[in-house]
């Protein structure tokens, strides 16, 4: 089974984030840059899954050229190869553009299954892995909780908003996984000096077959989010449950 | 010059970092208190393939460089002393003479288990009457047919009686020249008859890491037990205490790290006279100069690390870097304690235990004195040693 796993390199979460006035964008001049926590578990997954299966994990990001080191942690993990796609064409690249650029790195090397996070560290729109599936023309299977496969269906226990439900899904397809799905492995330090020998492409947009087409998402305005209603705290005078039950009707969760 | 690290020492510095945060630095304050050997750190490190870093492939090493050692030993430090003086007897003084000296055969028998941590190798060559006079040591080894039979004591040495210590190479005399002594290294695996290991000493500091006396009494091993040609003993121990030496000053470095991390979290939090602590001249300058020193004795650290991988001696850098970073940490320790005031003193906060662990660095693997020792050697050469 050959496994893309898209990876993302974001400032390092540890670090108080800043916004740029202007661009609204994070700003990531100065600031440690590391492999997107959340992107641990799609490599654990894409590792695991060729371990028992056989195959190979590639991974492929986008981003500045410093994105580097976020492939090679990839590699020492036990990826066999990666892949960047550095352009200066794509700064301020939209989630649909990120999209397009992935999935037609993606195209360029045989796959039967892409492996993503539900959503960024840092941009968290959470489209990215559903635009892909969409441009390459196959299943997106997104949140999973828990992933196996048999050989020929992939068993995805999925979150949803209340609860969780379980699909399978035929290959290729998009499989997009939840922090929590798998205790990502720690690289090894062989795989740190292993990881020099492991090839690592760099792309251009010149070298991808993609139509970049508009850049129609813009972020116009941030705010802080609305800050949560405090909630009520019910003394228990021996009504307490009647009273409990009446705000959970009123809330319709019952 | 540049003082950049390269990509891979980097990424071998942001390996050791997590993982040292995430599973040793929780661990370290009930290792401390419990003075339990950690033996599933050890399988961790040895997982992640810090005892196997700094050796080439070709001996079944990872193929990482000095330097990175260096990084790896100054973040497990900044975690735990203990478990950091653990991976560095076993690196420096357990697996590197046989990487250096033992033969293809000795390799094949000890090092693949070394390599991978899930055993542990000792280096014996203190002994109750002879420490900073290293030559000075006793214990002899006496041929009898095809076999040495070991008489002697060993004191301080560390990673001999854990539940997966393999065994030890002690130096031990061979013979004589004249009045002059033949010193030769001799491997002598665990459970061999005549070679005992005593209790665990109760140390200071570095509560968690195992220290013991050894006893050889008609102690029989082969001779092909011994560790590279025999006579050359004393030049081999000096040889590998030179580069031990660079990773006690990495250890010490971290140690010394930990200490001011732990001051900076605090002083923001602490007030008194209604103003954080941060705000009085008087702790802020204490913490400069702490950063000043600990950056000092990084990159000593380092420069004495590059000659090692340059294929140079680091000689008297390595005696410099020793030196400068155990007494960076102490001076540290020290600081951190009075900047946490009485808090410093209570075993709740690391401090405490940054402060007991701090003090042994001026005295393992040659004392503050021996390296000053050295250090004027080389300054005054000739000149010494006439009168
Ligand atoms: C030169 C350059 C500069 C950039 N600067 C920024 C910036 O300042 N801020 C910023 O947020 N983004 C930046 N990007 C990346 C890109 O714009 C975003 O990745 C994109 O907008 C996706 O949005 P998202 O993170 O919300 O995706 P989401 O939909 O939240 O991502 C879901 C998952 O898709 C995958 N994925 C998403 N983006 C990428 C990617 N780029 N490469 C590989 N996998 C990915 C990951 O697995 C991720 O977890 C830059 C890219 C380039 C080339
Ligand atoms: C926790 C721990 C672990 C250890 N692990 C090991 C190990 O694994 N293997 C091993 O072989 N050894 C080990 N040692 C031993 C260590 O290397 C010695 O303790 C050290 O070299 C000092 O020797 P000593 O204790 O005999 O002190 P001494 O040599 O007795 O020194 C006492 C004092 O006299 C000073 N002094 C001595 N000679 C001179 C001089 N010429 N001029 C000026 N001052 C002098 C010293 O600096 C010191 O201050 C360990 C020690 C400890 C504490």
């Amino acid at each position: 089974m050959d496994i893309a796993v898209c990876v993302k390199q974001i400032p390092d979460p540890n670090t108080p984030g800043e916004l740029d006035p202007t661009t609204h964008r994070l700003r990531r001049e100065g600031v440690d840059a590391v492999l997107d926590p959340g992107d641990e578990f799609g490599i654990e997954a894409g590792l695991a899954l060729a371990e028992a299966h056989g195959g190979e994990v590639r991974v492929v990001s986008m981003g500045p050229e410093r994105s580097v080191e976020a492939i090679r942690k990839a590699l020492a993990m036990g990826a066999a190869g990666g892949v960047l796609v550095a352009d200066p064409a794509l700064v301020g690249a939209d989630a649909l553009t990120t999209a397009r650029v992935l999935a037609a790195a993606i195209r360029r090397g045989p796959f039967d299954l892409v492996i993503t996070s539900t959503e960024s560290t840092d941009g968290y729109t959470g489209v990215v892995p559903q635009a892909i599936a969409e441009l390459l023309g196959i299943p997106a299977v997104t949140f999973a909780r828990s992933v196996s496969f048999d050989g020929s269906t992939l068993t995805v226990r999925r979150q949803t908003e209340n609860g969780t439900e379980t699909v399978e899904a035929g290959l290729p397809c998009v499989l997009s996984v939840t922090a929590g799905v798998n205790a990502p492995r720690y690289p090894s330090l062989r795989g740190i000096m292993a990881a020099r020998s492991k090839p690592l492409d760099r792309l251009s947009l010149n070298d991808l077959d993609v139509q970049l087409g508009e850049v129609d998402q813009e972020i116009v305005r941030v705010e802080p989010a609305p800050q949560r209603k405090g909630g009520e705290v019910v003394a228990d005078d021996g009504t307490g449950a009647q009273r409990i039950l009446e705000l959970l009707r009123q809330a319709k969760v019952i | 010059m540049d003082f950049e690290l390269t990509a891979e020492q980097r990424a071998v510095r942001d390996l050791c970092r997590e993982f040292a945060r995430e599973e040793i630095a929780p661990r370290a304050a009930h290792l401390d208190r419990s003075e339990e050997f950690p033996y599933e750190l050890v399988a961790a490190m040895g997982r992640l393939g810090l005892f196997a870093l700094p050796f080439a492939p070709e001996v079944g090493g990872a193929g990482g460089d000095f330097i990175s050692y260096c990084l790896a030993l100054e973040e497990v430090a900044r975690a735990d002393a203990a478990c950091a003086i653990t991976l560095e007897a076993a690196v420096s003084l357990g697996i590197t003479p046989m990487v250096l000296y033992a033969t293809p055969e000795q390799r094949g028998r000890w090092l693949p288990a070394l390599l991978a941590g899930e055993r542990l190798w000792a280096y014996g060559l203190t002994e109750p009457g002879s420490g900073s006079d290293a030559a000075g040591l006793e214990s002899r080894a006496e041929p009898d047919g095809e076999e040495l039979v070991i008489t002697g004591r060993k004191a301080f040495i560390t990673n001999a009686g854990t539940e997966i210590s393999a065994g030890v190479t002690v130096a031990v005399i061979t013979g004589w020249e004249g009045s002059r002594k033949r010193i030769s290294l001799l491997a002598v695996e665990r459970g061999t008859p005549g070679y005992t290991v005593g209790p665990r000493y109760r140390k200071l500091g570095w509560h968690a890491s195992d220290t013991r006396e050894l006893a050889f009494e008609s102690c029989r091993v082969p001779r092909a037990n011994l560790i590279g040609t025999e006579g050359r003993g004393l030049e081999q121990f000096l040889h590998i205490l030179e580069w031990g030496r660079v990773a006690i000053a990495a250890l010490s470095v971290g140690l010394a790290q930990a200490c001011l991390d732990q001051c900076l979290r605090y002083v923001p939090e602490r007030r008194q006279f209604g103003v954080p602590i941060a705000r009085f001249q008087a702790t802020q300058f204490k913490l400069a100069d702490m950063a000043t020193q600990i950056e000092a004795a990084r990159l000593l650290t380092w420069r004495a690390a590059a000659l090692v991988d340059a294929g140079k001696p680091p000689g008297v850098h390595a005696s410099m870097a020793k030196l400068h970073a155990s007494e960076v940490a102490t001076a540290c320790a020290n600081q951190a304690v009075q900047i946490h005031g009485g808090a410093g003193f209570i075993e709740d906060l690391p401090v405490a235990r940054y402060y007991r662990d701090a003090k042994v660095g001026e005295i393992g693997e040659g004392t503050s004195e021996v390296q000053r020792i050295l250090i004027a050697r080389a300054l005054l050469g000739a000149a010494v040693e006439e009168s």
